[in-house]
């Protein structure tokens, strides 16, 4: 199970700080399939990376998260190696380009895990039946990155970071850069993984809430920095709380239809610059109901079992 | 793989073709002729003047059309005749560039390599060290921006004249002459030493920049943070970046090692070591065309060979061409 507690992280810049993840606080369940949606730059990425490399221009600057209980040393490079592949891992959102393109996949595979010290003739014998599962051939591990396509890159560095079996995958926007067949494919191959225990539970980061649908348990939606809402999938789509979430599920197609060209965009405003982000609710701006206290920043409040919200309307205060 | 090579082959063909064709023309437009040069050198009445310029003139073909002597000098080439040099005439041209060759051998061979070897692993070394990189990359900077030739004779100047440890002109005495012995040798390394630091320091700065400025690059690329994200050791992640860093120097050095034979102009002039450059210079003041083409052509071959055996090797050790290959022929 994994805890995260009030984490800020900011990026250093010559600029001043970019407040890219402010105060967030959510949980995630054992096994749990968590979606991650928001629009492009507000601060998915970092959320993402933070809970496994904090590294230069991102600084910690508050909170802590703890994965079965015991905190992770966010801000120590060196002890955090420790957790990194083993216990947390990710497929980032460049896996195109993941790989040392001058080295065969397998001898790679088998250099980083030897690196870290991993059982890498019981890791390997494992790898074999994990191409079965994302239905690639055996023969990738004899081939070069490039000899591979966009999608069999995907799927292959899907494998690559789940072969210690982590407790927590962060999966970064993996099937945005595929087509609409394959999206549906990497997607369900992830909930295979889960269900095989390949990995125990699941961020997976997407702009495209209408992936989420049929894969995610839960959904947090993050809005210019902020956490705005966190439900069961079901409450989200049927029963969202918070404005913005709400903006977003009537802007989406009807569900099951063809989704993928709408994105999180039909929303009238802009997103505000996160260098300098304005006080209180970050969404105050766009936000058809926003009143004076919205001045003040709005905590994430869990307003039934496993519903939070960051709302001034909405929780205890007045709903 | 086949027919990669085979069109590549071809295009070297046509090219080495051109460029010896461009050789054979670019003396014959300079003003003067060989001939009028070595008249200028001896003194003689002009009816003997006029008997020896026909004779020379009818002895080196320069009394033939203009297109007959280009297919007369194909005919020759290809038998390996070079022609006689007019400015040490009566030495065949083959006879007097392989005494020079084992100059520049010996000069840059040592030159390239050593430096190349030490300047990559140096800039790897600083990539990641701050301190050493704050102090030798800016000397690194200050030795590729130099010019050579004011490199050269401040070398020259300091070691040869205010030191005076090593001789600055020629490849051995003159007051020994070339035998097997220790002195001899001992001797022929002495006047070896200067050209050859002079080119190794310059070179060294150039690849230990390349080669720190890759490695840094390397280090940010998708790869590296994706093993950075995966936690595995520093040394692993070095190391892919040294392999992928080091592909462009390699081709680098193809290239240096092709204009081997080129010799280094600038650096037999300041020191007056016999190589081809040094003979290039020679041969250009006194309009020996057949000394210039001979030059031109062994220049011509160790670029074209150098850029083959890239080809070959980016083959061998960078998978993306192989692909680039698969894709061209498809
Ligand atoms: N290296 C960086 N330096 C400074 N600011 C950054 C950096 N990376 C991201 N940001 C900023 O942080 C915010 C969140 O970015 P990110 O987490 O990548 O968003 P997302 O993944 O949701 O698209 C953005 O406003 C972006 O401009
Ligand atoms: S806190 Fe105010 S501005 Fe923010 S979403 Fe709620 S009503 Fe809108
Ligand atoms: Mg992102």
């Amino acid at each position: 199970m994994l805890q995260v507690e009030n984490l800020t992280v900011y990026y250093q810049t010559l600029k001043g700080q970019v407040r890219a993840l402010e105060n967030a606080s959510f949980t995630l369940a054992d096994g749990e399939i968590m979606g991650l949606a928001g629009e492009s730059g507000c601060g998915k990425t970092t959320l993402g990376h933070s809970l496994i490399h904090l590294s230069p221009p991102m600084t910690h600057i508050g909170g802590r998260v703890l994965l079965n209980g015991q905190e992770l040393p966010l801000a120590d490079m060196q002890k955090m190696d420790a957790y990194r592949f083993n216990e947390i891992s990710i497929i980032p959102q460049y896996a195109m380009n993941a790989m040392n393109p001058i080295r065969k996949i397998g001898q790679m595979t088998e250099e980083l895990l030897r690196a870290k010290k991993a059982d890498v003739k019981t890791v390997m014998a494992a790898l074999k039946d994990r191409l079965e599962m994302v239905k690639l051939p055996q023969e990738v591990l004899g081939l070069y990155p490039i000899e591979l396509s966009g999608g069999m890159k995907q799927r292959m560095v899907m494998v690559l970071s789940t072969l210690l079996d982590p407790e927590l995958l962060i999966a970064d926007e993996i099937t945005s850069a595929l087509d609409v067949a394959s999206q549906k494919a990497v997607s369900e191959m992830l909930v295979e993984f889960r269900d095989q225990h390949c990995c125990n539970s699941v961020i997976f980061i997407t702009h495209d809430i209408s992936i989420l649908y049929q894969i995610a348990d839960s959904i947090l939606i993050m809005y210019a920095g902020q956490l705005a809402e966190k439900a069961s999938t079901e409450t989200i789509i049927h029963n969202p709380r918070h404005p913005y979430t709400r903006l977003l599920i009537s802007a989406l197609p009807e569900i099951g239809v063809r989704y993928s060209d709408k994105r999180l965009t039909g929303i009238p405003g802009k997103t505000p610059l996160l260098l300098n982000p304005p006080q209180g609710c970050r969404f105050r701006e766009r936000c058809p109901l926003a009143f004076e206290k919205c001045a003040e920043v709005p905590p994430f409040v869990e307003i039934e079992p496993g519903h939070s919200v960051a709302c001034w309307k909405e929780g205890s205060a007045d709903a | 793989m086949r027919k990669y090579f085979g069109r590549k082959l071809l295009i070297y063909l046509l090219t080495f073709f051109l460029a010896v064709t461009i050789d054979w023309l670019i003396p014959r437009f300079m003003p003067g002729n060989p001939v009028a040069n070595m008249l200028a050198r001896v003194s003689v009445n002009s009816t003997a003047a006029s008997v020896m310029q026909e004779y020379y003139t009818h002895l080196f073909g320069l009394d033939l059309p203009l297109w007959q002597q280009y297919l007369n000098f194909w005919a020759n080439l290809l038998r390996g005749d070079l022609g006689i040099s007019a400015y040490l005439f009566p030495k065949p041209v083959t006879q007097v560039l392989m005494n020079a060759i084992p100059y520049d051998v010996a000069l840059l061979l040592p030159a390239i390599l050593l430096s190349w070897l030490a300047g990559n692993n140096f800039g790897a070394v600083a990539a990641r060290s701050k301190w050493l990189d704050n102090t030798v990359s800016p000397i690194g900077y200050i030795l590729t921006a130099t010019p050579y030739m004011w490199l050269g004779i401040l070398l020259a100047w300091f070691f040869g004249i205010i030191l005076d440890v090593f001789p600055i002109a020629g490849a051995y005495s003159f007051s020994l002459s070339p035998t097997l012995s220790w002195k001899f040798i001992g001797d022929v390394l002495l006047h070896w030493f200067l050209p050859f630091f002079s080119l190794f320091m310059v070179q060294f700065g150039g690849w230990a920049i390349g080669m720190r400025n890759m490695i840094i690059y390397e280090l940010e690329a998708d790869y590296s943070h994706y093993l950075e994200a995966l936690g595995a050791p520093r040394s692993l992640i070095r190391r892919y970046a040294f392999n992928n860093a080091v592909l462009p120097q390699l081709s680098g050095l193809a290239l240096q090692l092709g204009v081997i034979v080129a010799g280094a102009l600038v650096t037999e002039v300041v020191f007056s070591y016999p190589g081809i450059g040094y003979l290039l210079l020679a041969a250009i003041q006194n309009q020996d065309y057949f000394l210039i083409q001979g030059c031109f052509l062994f220049i011509i071959i160790g670029v074209l060979l150098a850029n083959f055996v890239i080809d070959i090797v980016y083959v061998l050790v960078d998978p993306r061409t192989r692909r680039g290959m698969t894709g061209e022929a498809a």
